[in-house]
């Protein structure tokens, strides 16, 4: 599942056509770097890196530098553990995110996910803020196979149908529960606090599994903050990357994975209900850095 | 508004390193040049827009046109808000109707910009202002978008014209055309066309999208982005320039903390204006966009013109001046209180609109811990107590306090000061509708301020605002700029309270800064030497 080939590919490619390193070289690098959105503090650390490596190992030749990066970027990614952790009957996964980031269309992709893997599955429509998001769940839970719980009535506490949602597995025997949740930008501390009620509500019938934070592949350094708000409020567990098919390179997910510690789960490419895969270090940063 | 919150901040930084210097030598340009870069690029703005901008800035900085009047850092600043401006597009820039009715307008974006939001917000906007807009369905792409903008023109109190189902069937060009007749035959003038949302590189459904602009040839094309994206904000802007070509921008999510660095990107690099910007959840929250207001906000000289917009479209004249009489003729009851939280509750998060004052950048992490939620939990009290308690405050003994904490879910100690703060808010106010001066130095009528915490802390917010403003700010430009709006806080804050609309909480300061704003702006830029 992980030998997919990202687009994103080549934000690196073709980085370095001088046949030696030299200081356009660097600078190439740089831009590029940024240009990635790893952000300058990232950008700066990977370059000091690379250029003592570089001395140390007394090289001049491109290809060396290309491979340095490779690893340099690999490294880091690999540090955390991406694995999902569904061992608990039902396995409540809470799915978090800023508005339009693909939290709805993400849901679907991973039901679809796990029913391949002959999981059942029900998805809780708790977005009962943003109109027609729970249309929008009921379709794509539909493509996938899963069933929904909808909201009695429009305006609904999302509390509560998180917890019917969890009700419903418990009672039907239903493998995994996966809640959906409205959009909301990180500044706005009473929907934050929203969540957290209902992270509380769930618990009393069941401890959740995953907290999977949804993140725009085009977010630019901003997904930092996003990150730091979500953990704080709701205790993310693992990162989904979204939109990566698009001519975004999503470098922002490094720094985030870094400065968090939290890892990357999932990638989402595509607006196919099959264009979603586990993370793998080594393919992203090979993608990166071809 | 958080917006470019913390590039603002580190300019301001860079700003300050600036002020003891009496003459810029290119050492100094080249290092605040390296600082604003870096701020730039913390803010998502795109590589090839920073190196120009800071090219830009560095030959202006070292070259002859240096006014003597200004020292180093004020050239800086008034270097950097020009640029700013120039790159935010110079003027604000309308909607151009179509001669011939009906305008039609195209939106355009990538997936979760927020289009079908925009086209709600976009239509109430218009509907506002005496338009008949009718709004269509041609995003046939995404689950249940039809849906979607059904609801929001439904909230919109708008037409909608969706003969397609979507969710993938359906031909949206037809949609866009069958849309103009019906437009027509039905008397709408303004037709506002959702499309589906494309990521920059899908080339079948940016072909869907030049055929639509193709069937309806559209007055504008409005091209619809999420203020957070980073780099890419580039590649896509192009990609959609090259695919659709858009007449202006549209940024959204300006409400998150995102330093909307891709504001100016997209400007920069498409050379299209950025015409709106869309700063909430709810329809109303969007707003025309002013590049100058905005340089403003960046080099965080305020944004009191939005300030003031906001304040009129919220504030009734005619119930300022009912209070006012209250005031003077002492019936001012905590009902009336009530009644002036709620009214002040619509304008919006005062956050937000205390952001918008000028050198509110320095009282940002005091603004961060002001608590909102005070307000309505001052009138939870409020709503416990029985309409006489409300009229008669003198009424409230022991046990009714004990009740009412009980049923507001506080406690009598924060009734207790809820009804102080209240008595002597009231005794203030008459001084001040008698054409007194409130004892309050330098805070205009503020004292009914909210619950407990909310009063003290913004309080002390506006108190260390103000003494940091006094010992910190050698920037002379900067200090002036504070220094007028400390003018400013006193005697329009007067001005407020005689006409009774600034009672207690952000009254005062939302009326108080906004008052004599235009011919204080102006003041404000004569002394940047603008």
């Amino acid at each position: 599942m992980a030998d997919r080939t990202f687009r994103l590919g080549g934000a690196l490619r073709g980085l370095f056509t001088n046949p030696t390193i030299d200081d356009d070289t660097w600078d190439d690098l740089e831009a590029a770097l940024i240009g990635a959105d790893f952000g300058p503090d990232l950008t700066d650390e990977i370059l000091a890196e690379l250029r003592s490596n570089v001395a140390k190992f007394k090289t001049t030749d491109p290809r060396d530098l290309t491979r340095m990066l490779r690893e340099a970027i690999e490294e880091r990614l690999a540090a955390h553990d991406p694995t999902l952790t569904l061992s608990n009957r039902p396995a409540v996964v809470l799915v978090v995110g800023v508005n339009g980031v693909g939290k709805t269309t993400t849901i679907g992709k991973f039901a679809k996910f796990l029913t391949g893997y002959g999981r059942t599955v029900v998805v809780g429509a708790a977005d009962t803020f943003r109109a027609a998001a729970v249309d929008q769940l009921a379709t794509w839970a539909e493509r996938a196979g899963a069933q929904v719980v909808r909201p009695q009535h429009a305006g609904q506490d999302p509390a509560s149908v998180a917890y019917q949602t969890v009700q419903f597995a418990i009672d039907n025997g239903i493998d995994i529960a996966i809640v959906d949740t409205a959009g909301r930008l990180q500044t706005k501390a009473g929907l934050m606090d929203e969540l957290g009620k209902v992270t509380r509500v769930i618990e009393k019938l069941t401890p959740i599994a995953e907290v999977l934070l949804v993140l725009d592949g085009t977010t630019g350094q901003n997904g930092l903050a996003q990150a730091e708000a979500f953990i704080e409020s709701v205790g993310v567990t693992g990162l989904v990357v979204t939109k990566l098919d698009g001519s975004a390179k999503g470098g922002f997910v490094l720094r985030v994975q870094q400065q968090t510690g939290i890892p990357i789960k999932l990638i989402g490419q595509g607006e196919d209900i099959g264009d979603l895969t586990g993370f793998t270090p080594h393919v992203f940063a090979a993608s990166l850095v071809p | 508004m958080a917006t470019f919150g913390t590039l603002s901040d580190r300019l301001t930084a860079t700003f300050s390193a600036l002020r003891t210097k009496g003459k810029l030598s290119p050492a100094d340009v080249d290092g605040t040049v390296r600082e604003i870069r870096r701020a730039l690029l913390d803010a998502d703005v795109a590589l090839p827009v920073v190196k120009d901008f800071t090219a830009a800035v560095r030959e202006r900085a070292l070259g002859d046109e240096v006014n003597k009047a200004l020292n180093p850092a004020q050239q800086v600043v008034q270097i950097v808000n020009d640029e700013l401006i120039t790159i935010l597009g110079g003027q604000q820039r309308r909607l151009q109707f179509a001669k011939n009715p009906p305008t039609v307008i195209m939106l355009a974006g990538l997936q979760g910009a927020g289009k079908t939001t925009l086209a709600g917000k976009l239509a109430k906007w218009l509907k506002a202002d005496g338009h008949t807009p009718l709004l269509v369905a041609a995003d046939l792409q995404r689950p249940n978008a039809v849906q979607q903008l059904q609801v929001v023109a439904e909230q919109a109190g708008v037409a909608v014209f969706a003969p397609e189902p979507g969710n993938g069937k359906g031909d949206p060009v037809r949609v866009a055309k069958d849309a103009l007749k019906h437009a027509k035959t039905n008397v709408h003038d303004v037709v506002i066309v959702d499309t589906a949302g494309r990521l920059g590189v899908d080339a079948e459904l940016m072909k869907q999208a030049a055929d639509i602009r193709k069937a309806v040839d559209p007055d504008e094309v409005l091209f619809v982005i999420d203020a957070m994206i980073g780099q890419d904000a580039v590649a896509t802007a192009k990609a959609f320039q090259d695919g659709v070509d858009f007449t202006g921008v549209v940024l959204s999510k300006l409400d998150g903390d995102a330093r909307g660095g891709a504001a100016l990107s997209v400007a920069s690099i498409t050379g299209r204006p950025i015409m709106f910007a869309s700063t909430g959840e709810g329809l109303d929250d969007f707003e025309p966009f002013y590049p100058d207001r905005m340089a403003s906000r960046i080099l965080d000289l305020g944004d009191i013109l939005t300030l003031i917009e906001q304040a009129q479209k919220t504030f009734d004249e005619e119930d300022a001046r009912k209070t006012a009489e209250k005031f003077a003729t002492d019936s001012f009851t905590l009902e009336d209180f009530l009644a002036q939280m709620q009214q002040l509750k619509n304008m919006g998060s005062i956050k937000n609109m205390l952001g918008m004052l000028p050198g509110a950048r320095g009282m940002r992490e005091q603004l961060d811990n002001f608590d909102e939620s005070e307000l309505t939990r001052t009138e939870a009290i409020i709503q416990s107590m029985t309409p006489a308690e409300r009229r008669v405050p003198k009424l409230l003994n022991g046990s009714r306090r004990v009740r009412i904490a009980r049923g507001s879910g506080t406690t009598v100690t924060d009734v207790n000061s809820l009804v102080t703060r209240f008595e002597q808010a009231a005794k203030m106010m008459k001084t001040v509708a008698k054409g007194g001066v409130p004892q309050v130095p330098g805070m205009g009528p503020m004292p009914g301020m909210g619950g407990g915490g909310g009063a003290a802390s913004l309080r002390k917010a506006q108190a260390k605002k103000k003494g940091k403003g006094a010992s910190k700010s050698g920037n002379p430009a900067k200090r002036a700029a504070e220094e007028a709006a400390r003018a400013q806080g006193i005697k329009p804050g007067a001005g407020a309270g005689a006409s009774g609309s600034g009672f207690g909480l952000g009254g005062g300061a939302a009326t108080g800064g906004a008052q004599p704003s235009a011919e204080d702006l102006a003041t404000i830029q004569k002394l940047l030497g603008r």
